[in-house]
Protein backbone atom coordinates (compact mmCIF):
# COMPACT_ATOMS: atom_id res chain seq x y z
CA UNK A 1 0.00 0.00 0.00
CA UNK A 2 3.17 2.54 0.85
CA UNK A 3 3.76 2.88 -2.76
CA UNK A 4 0.30 3.60 -3.98
CA UNK A 5 0.45 6.12 -1.21
CA UNK A 6 3.64 7.17 -2.81
CA UNK A 7 1.99 7.50 -6.08
CA UNK A 8 -0.96 9.21 -4.51
CA UNK A 9 1.44 12.03 -2.98
CA UNK A 10 3.55 12.83 -6.34
CA UNK A 11 0.41 12.80 -8.59
CA UNK A 12 -0.74 15.43 -6.42
CA UNK A 13 2.73 17.79 -6.12
CA UNK A 14 3.63 17.16 -9.93
CA UNK A 15 2.25 14.70 -12.22
CA UNK A 16 -1.58 15.48 -11.88
CA UNK A 17 -0.96 19.12 -10.32
CA UNK A 18 -4.01 21.27 -10.38
CA UNK A 19 -2.75 24.08 -12.00
CA UNK A 20 0.26 22.76 -13.77
CA UNK A 21 -1.30 20.00 -15.14
CA UNK A 22 -5.21 19.80 -15.10
CA UNK A 23 -4.70 23.67 -15.64
CA UNK A 24 -8.31 23.56 -13.08
CA UNK A 25 -8.78 26.10 -10.59
CA UNK A 26 -7.11 28.85 -12.83
CA UNK A 27 -9.78 31.38 -11.75
CA UNK A 28 -8.01 31.71 -8.43
CA UNK A 29 -4.65 30.70 -9.49
CA UNK A 30 -4.77 34.13 -11.55
CA UNK A 31 -6.49 36.54 -9.49
CA UNK A 32 -4.70 36.12 -6.06
CA UNK A 33 -1.10 35.85 -6.90
CA UNK A 34 0.01 39.31 -7.00
CA UNK A 35 2.20 37.91 -4.24
CA UNK A 36 3.69 35.28 -2.62
CA UNK A 37 2.27 36.05 0.36
CA UNK A 38 -1.25 35.61 -0.88
CA UNK A 39 -0.80 32.37 -2.77
CA UNK A 40 0.63 30.67 -0.14
CA UNK A 41 -2.85 31.59 1.45
CA UNK A 42 -5.12 30.96 -0.84
CA UNK A 43 -3.63 27.80 -1.35
CA UNK A 44 -3.19 26.35 2.27
CA UNK A 45 -7.03 27.53 3.12
CA UNK A 46 -7.67 25.54 -0.24
CA UNK A 47 -5.75 22.47 0.80
CA UNK A 48 -7.96 22.93 4.03
CA UNK A 49 -10.93 22.75 2.34
CA UNK A 50 -10.16 20.49 -0.18
CA UNK A 51 -9.04 17.29 2.73
CA UNK A 52 -12.30 18.26 4.66
CA UNK A 53 -14.70 17.62 1.27
CA UNK A 54 -12.79 14.70 0.01
CA UNK A 55 -12.98 12.87 3.83
CA UNK A 56 -16.29 13.88 3.59
CA UNK A 57 -17.41 12.73 0.28
CA UNK A 58 -15.64 9.47 0.84
CA UNK A 59 -17.20 8.57 3.64
CA UNK A 60 -21.08 8.29 1.61
CA UNK A 61 -19.39 7.14 -1.64
CA UNK A 62 -21.44 3.83 -1.06
CA UNK A 63 -24.89 6.31 -0.62
CA UNK A 64 -24.10 8.07 -3.62
CA UNK A 65 -26.60 8.05 -6.26
CA UNK A 66 -24.48 8.47 -9.76
CA UNK A 67 -27.73 10.91 -10.81
CA UNK A 68 -27.33 13.55 -7.80
CA UNK A 69 -23.84 12.96 -6.75
CA UNK A 70 -23.03 16.48 -8.13
CA UNK A 71 -25.74 18.93 -6.31
CA UNK A 72 -24.93 16.33 -3.50
CA UNK A 73 -21.07 17.20 -3.77
CA UNK A 74 -21.89 20.96 -4.30
CA UNK A 75 -23.67 21.21 -1.36
CA UNK A 76 -21.19 19.67 0.86
CA UNK A 77 -18.06 21.39 -0.65
CA UNK A 78 -20.21 24.98 0.31
CA UNK A 79 -21.30 23.77 4.02
CA UNK A 80 -17.44 23.07 4.00
CA UNK A 81 -16.33 26.16 3.44
CA UNK A 82 -18.70 28.05 4.77
CA UNK A 83 -17.83 26.35 8.00
CA UNK A 84 -14.02 26.72 7.59
CA UNK A 85 -15.24 30.60 7.09
CA UNK A 86 -17.34 31.03 10.23
CA UNK A 87 -14.52 29.15 12.51
CA UNK A 88 -12.11 30.91 11.23
CA UNK A 89 -13.45 34.43 11.64
CA UNK A 90 -14.63 33.61 14.98
CA UNK A 91 -10.90 32.08 16.69
CA UNK A 92 -8.53 32.91 13.76
CA UNK A 93 -9.66 36.91 13.25
CA UNK A 94 -6.26 37.98 12.07
CA UNK A 95 -5.39 35.00 10.00
CA UNK A 96 -9.37 35.81 8.37
CA UNK A 97 -8.68 39.38 7.96
CA UNK A 98 -6.05 38.44 4.97
CA UNK A 99 -7.43 35.58 3.49
CA UNK A 100 -10.98 36.53 4.26
CA UNK A 101 -11.66 37.65 0.20
CA UNK A 102 -9.87 33.76 -0.74
CA UNK A 103 -12.24 31.65 1.29
CA UNK A 104 -15.29 32.56 -0.43
CA UNK A 105 -13.62 32.24 -3.52
CA UNK A 106 -13.11 28.51 -2.49
CA UNK A 107 -16.83 27.15 -3.59
CA UNK A 108 -15.96 28.66 -7.36
CA UNK A 109 -12.65 26.24 -7.54
CA UNK A 110 -13.67 23.33 -9.65
CA UNK A 111 -10.25 21.52 -8.68
CA UNK A 112 -12.62 20.74 -5.40
CA UNK A 113 -15.48 19.60 -7.25
CA UNK A 114 -12.67 17.29 -9.59
CA UNK A 115 -11.09 15.62 -6.72
CA UNK A 116 -14.62 14.39 -5.43
CA UNK A 117 -15.55 13.60 -8.71
CA UNK A 118 -12.52 11.81 -9.79
CA UNK A 119 -10.75 10.40 -6.94
CA UNK A 120 -12.84 10.79 -3.57
CA UNK A 121 -15.90 9.14 -4.74
CA UNK A 122 -14.03 5.87 -5.46
CA UNK A 123 -11.47 5.62 -2.31
CA UNK A 124 -11.62 5.09 0.90
CA UNK A 125 -11.53 7.83 3.43
CA UNK A 126 -7.57 7.45 4.36
CA UNK A 127 -6.28 7.25 0.30
CA UNK A 128 -8.69 10.63 -0.16
CA UNK A 129 -7.49 12.63 2.66
CA UNK A 130 -4.09 11.65 1.68
CA UNK A 131 -5.26 12.76 -2.17
CA UNK A 132 -6.92 15.66 -0.92
CA UNK A 133 -3.41 16.90 1.10
CA UNK A 134 -1.13 16.06 -2.10
CA UNK A 135 -3.38 17.81 -4.51
CA UNK A 136 -3.63 20.92 -2.24
CA UNK A 137 0.02 21.05 -1.46
CA UNK A 138 0.74 20.57 -5.33
CA UNK A 139 -1.89 23.77 -5.92
CA UNK A 140 -0.06 25.64 -2.51
CA UNK A 141 3.01 24.85 -4.76
CA UNK A 142 1.70 26.53 -8.07
CA UNK A 143 0.44 29.08 -6.33
CA UNK A 144 3.18 30.58 -4.23
CA UNK A 145 5.59 30.13 -7.16
CA UNK A 146 3.55 32.13 -9.38
CA UNK A 147 3.03 34.88 -6.91
CA UNK A 148 6.79 35.05 -5.88
CA UNK A 149 7.44 35.47 -9.82
CA UNK A 150 4.46 38.05 -10.16
CA UNK A 151 5.75 40.20 -6.77
CA UNK A 152 9.46 39.62 -7.63
CA UNK A 153 8.96 41.18 -11.18
CA UNK A 154 5.90 43.47 -10.72
CA UNK A 155 6.73 44.97 -7.63
CA UNK A 156 10.73 43.87 -6.54
CA UNK A 157 9.51 42.41 -3.47
CA UNK A 158 9.15 38.60 -1.85
CA UNK A 159 7.01 37.70 0.30
CA UNK A 160 6.20 40.83 1.52
CA UNK A 161 3.62 41.45 4.63
CA UNK A 162 4.07 37.26 5.15
CA UNK A 163 4.25 37.63 8.80
CA UNK A 164 0.46 39.43 8.68
CA UNK A 165 -0.22 35.88 7.15
CA UNK A 166 2.09 33.71 9.75
CA UNK A 167 2.67 35.34 12.21
CA UNK A 168 5.71 37.61 13.13
CA UNK A 169 8.41 35.03 13.13
CA UNK A 170 8.04 34.59 9.72
CA UNK A 171 8.98 38.55 9.03
CA UNK A 172 12.40 37.11 7.46
CA UNK A 173 10.87 35.83 4.64
CA UNK A 174 10.09 39.52 3.69
CA UNK A 175 12.23 40.51 1.10
CA UNK A 176 12.57 44.08 -0.74
CA UNK A 177 14.97 44.75 -3.54
CA UNK A 178 16.38 48.27 -2.94
CA UNK A 179 16.08 50.34 -6.21
CA UNK A 180 14.17 48.04 -8.05
CA UNK A 181 10.65 49.34 -9.36
CA UNK A 182 9.27 46.33 -10.86
CA UNK A 183 6.72 46.66 -14.06
CA UNK A 184 3.76 46.90 -13.19
CA UNK A 185 1.93 44.46 -16.21
CA UNK A 186 3.06 41.48 -14.22
CA UNK A 187 1.03 42.81 -11.46
CA UNK A 188 -1.97 43.06 -13.38
CA UNK A 189 -4.32 40.49 -15.18
CA UNK A 190 -1.97 39.64 -18.21
CA UNK A 191 0.92 39.02 -16.35
CA UNK A 192 -0.95 36.34 -14.70
CA UNK A 193 -1.60 34.76 -18.28
CA UNK A 194 1.93 35.24 -19.15
CA UNK A 195 3.64 33.98 -15.56
CA UNK A 196 1.41 31.00 -16.07
CA UNK A 197 2.30 30.47 -19.76
CA UNK A 198 5.80 30.41 -18.50
CA UNK A 199 5.25 27.97 -15.91
CA UNK A 200 3.66 25.59 -18.10
CA UNK A 201 6.12 26.00 -21.34
CA UNK A 202 9.12 25.54 -18.19
CA UNK A 203 7.09 22.64 -16.70
CA UNK A 204 6.84 20.41 -19.98
CA UNK A 205 10.58 21.36 -20.86
CA UNK A 206 11.44 19.68 -17.64
CA UNK A 207 9.29 16.91 -18.25
CA UNK A 208 10.90 16.45 -21.84
CA UNK A 209 14.05 16.80 -21.12
CA UNK A 210 13.98 14.46 -17.82
CA UNK A 211 12.37 11.41 -20.31
CA UNK A 212 14.15 11.95 -23.87
CA UNK A 213 11.41 10.56 -25.49
CA UNK A 214 7.41 12.36 -25.34
CA UNK A 215 6.45 12.74 -21.32
CA UNK A 216 3.88 9.69 -20.56
CA UNK A 217 1.44 12.00 -19.06
CA UNK A 218 -2.38 12.46 -20.09
CA UNK A 219 -1.55 15.85 -21.32
CA UNK A 220 0.08 15.36 -24.39
CA UNK A 221 -2.74 17.40 -25.89
CA UNK A 222 -1.15 20.18 -24.65
CA UNK A 223 -3.27 23.66 -24.75
CA UNK A 224 -1.30 26.81 -26.34
CA UNK A 225 0.77 27.98 -24.54
CA UNK A 226 1.41 31.91 -24.82
CA UNK A 227 4.90 32.85 -24.39
CA UNK B 1 -19.34 28.69 -12.35
CA UNK B 2 -17.15 26.07 -13.82
CA UNK B 3 -18.75 22.77 -12.70
CA UNK B 4 -17.02 21.89 -15.64
CA UNK B 5 -15.43 17.76 -14.57
CA UNK B 6 -12.45 17.47 -15.21
CA UNK B 7 -10.77 15.87 -18.62
CA UNK B 8 -8.02 13.91 -17.60
CA UNK B 9 -8.55 10.57 -16.55
CA UNK B 10 -7.50 9.25 -13.24
CA UNK B 11 -5.04 6.43 -13.45
CA UNK B 12 -5.91 4.81 -9.87
CA UNK B 13 -9.34 4.56 -10.15
CA UNK B 14 -10.10 2.69 -13.38
CA UNK B 15 -13.22 1.15 -12.71
CA UNK B 16 -15.43 3.27 -10.06
CA UNK B 17 -17.84 2.68 -8.04
CA UNK B 18 -20.75 3.91 -10.06
CA UNK B 19 -20.60 0.38 -12.25
CA UNK B 20 -20.52 -1.38 -8.91
CA UNK B 21 -22.91 -4.64 -8.55
CA UNK B 22 -25.22 -4.87 -6.09
CA UNK B 23 -26.17 -1.59 -5.13
CA UNK B 24 -29.55 -1.05 -7.01
CA UNK B 25 -31.09 0.99 -4.30
CA UNK B 26 -29.32 3.75 -6.00
CA UNK B 27 -30.78 3.39 -8.98
CA UNK B 28 -34.33 3.76 -7.66
CA UNK B 29 -36.11 7.12 -8.21
CA UNK B 30 -37.40 7.47 -5.03
CA UNK B 31 -33.91 7.26 -3.36
CA UNK B 32 -32.09 10.48 -5.21
CA UNK B 33 -34.76 12.97 -3.73
CA UNK B 34 -34.39 11.42 -0.25
CA UNK B 35 -30.60 10.90 -0.62
CA UNK B 36 -29.99 15.20 -1.68
CA UNK B 37 -33.10 15.93 0.39
CA UNK B 38 -30.96 14.62 3.89
CA UNK B 39 -27.97 15.64 2.36
CA UNK B 40 -29.19 19.43 2.20
CA UNK B 41 -30.53 18.72 5.78
CA UNK B 42 -27.97 17.56 7.52
CA UNK B 43 -25.59 20.75 6.05
CA UNK B 44 -27.98 23.62 6.93
CA UNK B 45 -28.45 21.60 10.59
CA UNK B 46 -24.33 21.72 10.96
CA UNK B 47 -23.98 25.22 9.67
CA UNK B 48 -26.59 26.64 11.40
CA UNK B 49 -25.12 24.72 14.59
CA UNK B 50 -21.83 26.42 13.93
CA UNK B 51 -23.05 29.63 13.37
CA UNK B 52 -25.24 29.48 16.45
CA UNK B 53 -21.52 28.28 18.72
CA UNK B 54 -19.43 31.40 16.41
CA UNK B 55 -21.95 33.94 16.64
CA UNK B 56 -20.55 35.44 20.21
CA UNK B 57 -17.02 34.76 19.15
CA UNK B 58 -17.00 36.62 15.83
CA UNK B 59 -18.98 39.92 17.42
CA UNK B 60 -16.82 39.78 19.99
CA UNK B 61 -13.96 39.81 17.45
CA UNK B 62 -15.09 42.20 15.49
CA UNK B 63 -15.58 44.33 18.16
CA UNK B 64 -12.00 44.16 18.99
CA UNK B 65 -11.17 45.15 15.26
CA UNK B 66 -13.33 48.41 15.46
CA UNK B 67 -11.47 49.08 18.83
CA UNK B 68 -8.09 48.63 17.32
CA UNK B 69 -8.99 51.05 14.16
CA UNK B 70 -10.55 53.40 16.43
CA UNK B 71 -7.75 53.67 18.73
CA UNK B 72 -4.97 53.98 15.45
CA UNK B 73 -6.96 56.89 13.90
CA UNK B 74 -7.35 58.90 17.76
CA UNK B 75 -3.96 59.32 19.26
CA UNK B 76 -3.35 58.54 22.74
CA UNK B 77 -5.02 60.11 25.94
CA UNK B 78 -8.00 61.81 23.97
CA UNK B 79 -10.56 59.17 25.59
CA UNK B 80 -11.34 58.47 28.78
CA UNK B 81 -14.54 57.04 27.72
CA UNK B 82 -15.50 53.44 26.19
CA UNK B 83 -16.09 55.03 22.20
CA UNK B 84 -17.64 52.12 21.29
CA UNK B 85 -20.43 51.94 22.81
CA UNK B 86 -20.51 56.30 22.72
CA UNK B 87 -22.26 56.42 19.27
CA UNK B 88 -24.50 58.50 18.03
CA UNK B 89 -26.30 58.24 13.97
CA UNK B 90 -26.63 61.26 11.95
CA UNK B 91 -27.73 60.64 8.30
CA UNK B 92 -25.89 61.46 5.50
CA UNK B 93 -27.37 61.12 2.14
CA UNK B 94 -29.52 57.93 1.59
CA UNK B 95 -27.60 56.21 4.56
CA UNK B 96 -26.67 57.05 8.14
CA UNK B 97 -22.95 57.59 9.64
CA UNK B 98 -22.28 56.03 13.18
CA UNK B 99 -19.99 58.65 14.59
CA UNK B 100 -17.70 57.54 17.79
CA UNK B 101 -17.46 59.93 20.19
CA UNK B 102 -14.13 60.64 22.23
CA UNK B 103 -15.03 62.16 25.93
CA UNK B 104 -12.41 63.22 28.32
CA UNK B 105 -13.68 64.67 31.49
CA UNK B 106 -17.39 64.45 30.17
CA UNK B 107 -16.60 66.13 27.17
CA UNK B 108 -16.32 64.98 23.69
CA UNK B 109 -12.86 65.59 22.63
CA UNK B 110 -12.81 64.23 19.38
CA UNK B 111 -15.23 62.08 16.73
CA UNK B 112 -14.79 59.38 15.02
CA UNK B 113 -16.55 58.04 11.73
CA UNK B 114 -16.26 56.35 8.72
CA UNK B 115 -16.01 58.21 5.08
CA UNK B 116 -16.15 56.76 1.77
CA UNK B 117 -15.47 57.54 -2.10
CA UNK B 118 -15.28 56.19 -5.10
CA UNK B 119 -11.69 55.36 -6.00
CA UNK B 120 -10.41 53.82 -9.49
CA UNK B 121 -11.22 50.25 -8.50
CA UNK B 122 -14.46 50.69 -6.58
CA UNK B 123 -15.24 52.60 -3.15
CA UNK B 124 -12.20 53.68 -1.04
CA UNK B 125 -13.44 53.42 3.11
CA UNK B 126 -11.83 55.20 5.32
CA UNK B 127 -11.83 56.09 9.04
CA UNK B 128 -11.08 59.64 9.97
CA UNK B 129 -10.71 61.16 13.27
CA UNK B 130 -11.34 65.10 13.70
CA UNK B 131 -11.63 67.05 17.10
CA UNK B 132 -13.42 69.27 18.20
CA UNK B 133 -12.24 72.53 16.87
CA UNK B 134 -12.57 70.16 13.25
CA UNK B 135 -9.34 69.64 12.92
CA UNK B 136 -8.06 66.20 11.08
CA UNK B 137 -6.59 63.99 13.74
CA UNK B 138 -5.71 60.77 11.80
CA UNK B 139 -7.07 59.24 8.74
CA UNK B 140 -6.80 55.45 7.94
CA UNK B 141 -7.60 53.30 4.93
CA UNK B 142 -9.84 50.58 5.98
CA UNK B 143 -11.30 48.81 2.69
CA UNK B 144 -9.84 49.32 -0.94
CA UNK B 145 -9.76 47.51 -4.29
CA UNK B 146 -7.22 50.10 -6.06
CA UNK B 147 -4.47 48.61 -7.98
CA UNK B 148 -1.95 46.82 -6.17
CA UNK B 149 1.64 48.57 -6.63
CA UNK B 150 0.32 52.03 -7.47
CA UNK B 151 -3.14 53.15 -5.63
CA UNK B 152 -2.39 50.72 -2.46
CA UNK B 153 0.25 53.49 -1.21
CA UNK B 154 -2.87 54.97 0.51
CA UNK B 155 -2.48 51.90 2.86
CA UNK B 156 -0.58 52.52 6.16
CA UNK B 157 1.26 49.64 5.50
CA UNK B 158 2.66 50.51 2.35
CA UNK B 159 3.08 54.52 2.68
CA UNK B 160 2.62 56.96 5.64
CA UNK B 161 1.05 59.34 2.69
CA UNK B 162 -2.36 58.82 4.70
CA UNK B 163 -0.41 60.77 7.57
CA UNK B 164 -0.14 64.21 5.53
CA UNK B 165 -4.06 64.77 6.89
CA UNK B 166 -3.67 64.92 10.20
CA UNK B 167 -3.83 68.42 11.45
CA UNK B 168 -5.49 69.68 8.56
CA UNK B 169 -8.74 71.29 8.88
CA UNK B 170 -11.42 73.18 6.25
CA UNK B 171 -9.47 76.21 6.08
CA UNK B 172 -6.05 74.58 6.21
CA UNK B 173 -5.00 74.47 3.62
CA UNK B 174 -7.75 77.31 1.58
CA UNK B 175 -10.47 75.35 0.15
CA UNK B 176 -9.19 75.69 -3.51
CA UNK B 177 -6.27 73.59 -2.52
CA UNK B 178 -8.07 70.86 -1.22
CA UNK B 179 -7.01 68.26 -3.81
CA UNK B 180 -3.17 66.64 -5.27
CA UNK B 181 -0.55 68.99 -6.45
CA UNK B 182 -1.58 68.01 -10.34
CA UNK B 183 -5.01 69.55 -9.42
CA UNK B 184 -3.20 72.92 -8.21
CA UNK B 185 -3.69 71.86 -4.27
CA UNK B 186 -1.12 70.90 -1.49
CA UNK B 187 -1.48 66.87 -1.41
CA UNK B 188 1.12 65.03 -2.79
CA UNK B 189 0.18 62.06 -6.11
CA UNK B 190 1.33 59.02 -6.27
CA UNK B 191 3.64 57.95 -9.41
CA UNK B 192 1.14 56.62 -11.75
CA UNK B 193 -2.06 56.89 -10.17
CA UNK B 194 -3.78 60.64 -9.59
CA UNK B 195 -7.39 59.11 -9.36
CA UNK B 196 -6.45 57.39 -6.19
CA UNK B 197 -5.28 60.15 -3.52
CA UNK B 198 -7.46 62.54 -5.38
CA UNK B 199 -10.45 60.27 -3.97
CA UNK B 200 -8.74 59.84 -0.78
CA UNK B 201 -8.66 63.65 -0.58
CA UNK B 202 -12.14 64.38 -1.66
CA UNK B 203 -13.82 62.18 0.78
CA UNK B 204 -11.42 63.42 3.62
CA UNK B 205 -12.71 67.10 2.52
CA UNK B 206 -15.87 65.62 2.69
CA UNK B 207 -15.61 64.47 5.70
CA UNK B 208 -14.80 67.72 7.25
CA UNK B 209 -17.97 69.17 5.52
CA UNK B 210 -19.82 66.82 7.27
CA UNK B 211 -18.37 67.41 10.40
CA UNK B 212 -18.94 70.86 10.28
CA UNK B 213 -22.50 70.84 9.19
CA UNK B 214 -23.51 68.39 12.53
CA UNK B 215 -21.08 69.84 14.65
CA UNK B 216 -23.52 70.87 17.30
CA UNK B 217 -24.70 67.09 17.19
CA UNK B 218 -21.50 65.81 16.83
CA UNK B 219 -20.37 67.80 19.98
CA UNK B 220 -23.38 67.46 21.82
CA UNK B 221 -25.10 65.48 24.88
CA UNK B 222 -27.73 64.50 22.63
CA UNK B 223 -28.15 61.18 21.88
Amino acid sequence: MSTRYGEIVKAGLWDQNVVLTQMLALCPAMAVTTSGTNGLGMGLATTAVLVLSNMAVSSIRKLLSPQVRIPVFVVIIASLVTLVDMTMRAYLHDLHKVLGLFIALIVVNCAILGRAESFAARSAILPSAVDGLAMGLGFTGALTAIGLVREFLGAGTLFAQASSLLGPGFAFLELTLPGVGGALLVILPPGGFAVLGFMLAGKRLLENRRSDAPTPTVATDSPPVTA
Amino acid sequence: MRHDSPATPEPMTAAGADAAPGAGFRERIGYQPVLLGVVALLASGALALASLLTHDAIAAAEARDLRESLTRVLPEGLADNDILTDVIEIPRGDTSVTVYRARRNGRVSAVVFQVSERGYAAQIQLLMAVDADGRTLGVRIIKHSETPGLGDKIEPAKSDWAQGFAGRSLDDPAPAQWAVKKDGGVFDQFAGATVTPRAVVRAVKGGLDFFAAHREQMLGDGS
